[in-house]
């Protein structure tokens, strides 16, 4: 039998512990979790000492005798294995970046939805799964395709797994994987007044490093655009912590959007990637401008222009990677962007951002028929409900 | 993918020919930078006879350049064909390494 994950929360706020239990009943219940709980650091370390087998710690930050910051400088200590996942107060970004940069894994926001945070649960167990794995296959010296195959399941375990339910807009994604090359992802974030933000970015290598660099572009992309609420600032403040301590000279390419569904503007800035193309309702598609920016991690003290367009009621947004457009077929042609503008020419008032996305996928792989795919390809539709 | 390479008035010019993706990256890598020598202050990549680059081929080239960098080597690419030079504009790579429409421009710029 499998064990349960064992969860340490720490905080010192004494209604959590019965709310954490009655919330995430049916996770412990079914021995999925179980939880241990400690009201500050000091208190957290004796338990993972006494425990000794805690896989995940959640901490929140101010509390008295060890803060949550200090005690994530001492867990690596008992075990480096443990991932940590912090709460803080909605914007804190001094605070998050540097739990981030003391290993933190990933951070929730108070007040705690917990459905958002089983989520966050579920992902931070998944890429400790996936962790130690990997560590294991270094162990045994088996082939890089084994490690690979760890790396592409750490890039699928940080996709998102819902989207927006929302009757103004939908936005749908997906990502198919190329079989040892490319490193794509998205995000659909949550931003305040009931704004998106929407990434999509492309990874300039594979494997375990380029994964672990992925990982850490979107903990970052994340942590910095809930405290800033503009594309171009915030690709800038993620450029410069990516490049801060990048000795692998991996890159990556973002276009981070701000989406407000209530006046439909769609605000982007773009780090290298490719631009996205705006299809309105009576099928007429444009591809935006670019705006100018260099990929993320490569050149520090970077801005990065943004530039504002508004859906109208039936408009979509197609945001891709290069593993769309450069999608090759057996001739060796590309599937190019008028490959886009072929799918989604025609009234599109009535398509979902689900349709326009999985139409892509189709239209790509009848394309490449019997060739290989190269990169991996990655599509994320915005629809605006009429 | 396919390297050769020349030295001319004070430059070496590397050309690559065919694709460079993330199946052959690391080779092209080390290929370019074993044909280039200590004595090398100058070294051209010709792109003229390339059909593809990818993300992680691009990092090959910053990572060349890195190299030639640390020891005050200069460094350009020329001659990008269509489908390259739209790469390099928008990953933004034109604005971080130096680009010329032919062989002759770079060597007269960075050699001699």
């Amino acid at each position: 039998m499998v064990r349960p994950y064992k969860i340490l929360v720490v905080d010192d706020e004494p209604d959590l512990e019965p709310l954490m239990l009655q919330r995430m009943r049916r996770h412990i219940r079914k021995g999925r979790y179980t939880f241990v709980f400690a009201a500050n650091g000091v208190e957290a370390l004796e338990r993972l000492d006494q425990e000794g087998d805690i896989d995940m710690v959640l901490s929140d930050i101010n509390m008295p005798q060890m803060d949550g910051l200090t005690l994530l400088e001492q867990i690596p200590k008992v075990d480096p294995n443990i991932r940590s996942v912090i709460i803080s107060a909605y914007g804190d970004m001094k605070n998050i970046r540097t739990a981030m940069n003391r290993g933190a894994f990933d951070f929730v926001t108070k007040p705690v939805d917990f459905k958002d945070l089983q989520i966050t649960i579920e992902r931070t167990l998944a890429h400790m799964q996936e962790w130690r794995e990997a560590l294991s296959y270094r162990n045994k010296l088996v082939t890089i395709q084994n490690e690979l195959e760890v790396a592409s399941r750490i890039q699928q375990s940080i996709l998102p797994s819902e989207f927006p339910e929302d009757i103004r807009y939908q936005v749908y994604g997906n990502m198919e994987p190329a079989r040892d090359v490319g490193g794509d992802f998205f995000d659909i974030l949550d931003l305040d007044k009931g704004r998106k933000g929407l990434a999509i970015a492309d990874v300039s290598d594979k494997g375990v490093p380029a994964a672990l660099f992925m990982m850490s572009c979107r903990t970052l992309l994340k942590g910095v655009a809930i405290g800033l609420s503009e594309p171009g600032p915030v690709l800038a403040e993620v450029n410069q912590l990516l490049h801060e301590d990048n000795e692998t000279f991996l890159f990556v390419t973002v276009l981070y959007a701000v989406y407000d569904p209530d006046s439909g503007e769609f605000t982007y800035a773009s780090g290298g990637h490719d631009a996205p193309l705006l299809v309105r309702a009576d099928g007429s598609a444009e591809l935006l401008p670019l705006t100018d920016g260099i990929a993320l991690g490569v050149v520090p003290d970077l801005e990065y222009r943004q530039h504002t367009v508004t859906l109208e009621p039936g408009d979509t947004m197609v945001l891709y990677t290069d593993g769309v457009t450069e999608a090759q077929n057996v001739r060796g042609d590309a599937f190019e962007v008028e490959g886009l503008h072929r799918i989604f020419g025609g009234s599109l008032a009535s398509i979902t951002a689900r349709e326009g996305t999985d139409s892509v996928f189709h239209t790509v792989r009848d394309f490449m028929g019997e060739a290989a795919q190269f990169d991996d390809i990655t599509c994320l539709t915005l629809h605006r409900d009429k | 993918m396919d390297i050769t390479s020349q030295r001319t008035d004070g430059a070496l010019i590397v050309s690559a020919e065919g694709r460079v993706d993330g199946a052959n990256a690391r080779k092209f890598q080390k290929a370019v930078e074993n044909v280039i020598s200590d004595g090398d202050s100058a070294v051209v990549l010709d792109m003229e006879d390339l059909t593809y680059i990818s993300s992680a081929g691009l990092r090959s080239i910053l990572l060349i350049a890195k190299g030639l960098q640390k020891r005050n080597s200069k460094f350009a690419v020329c001659s990008l064909q269509g489908p390259i030079r739209e790469v390099f504009r928008i990953v933004g790579f034109d604005k971080i390494v130096s680009i010329y429409d032919s062989q002759a421009d770079a060597v007269k710029e960075l050699g001699g």
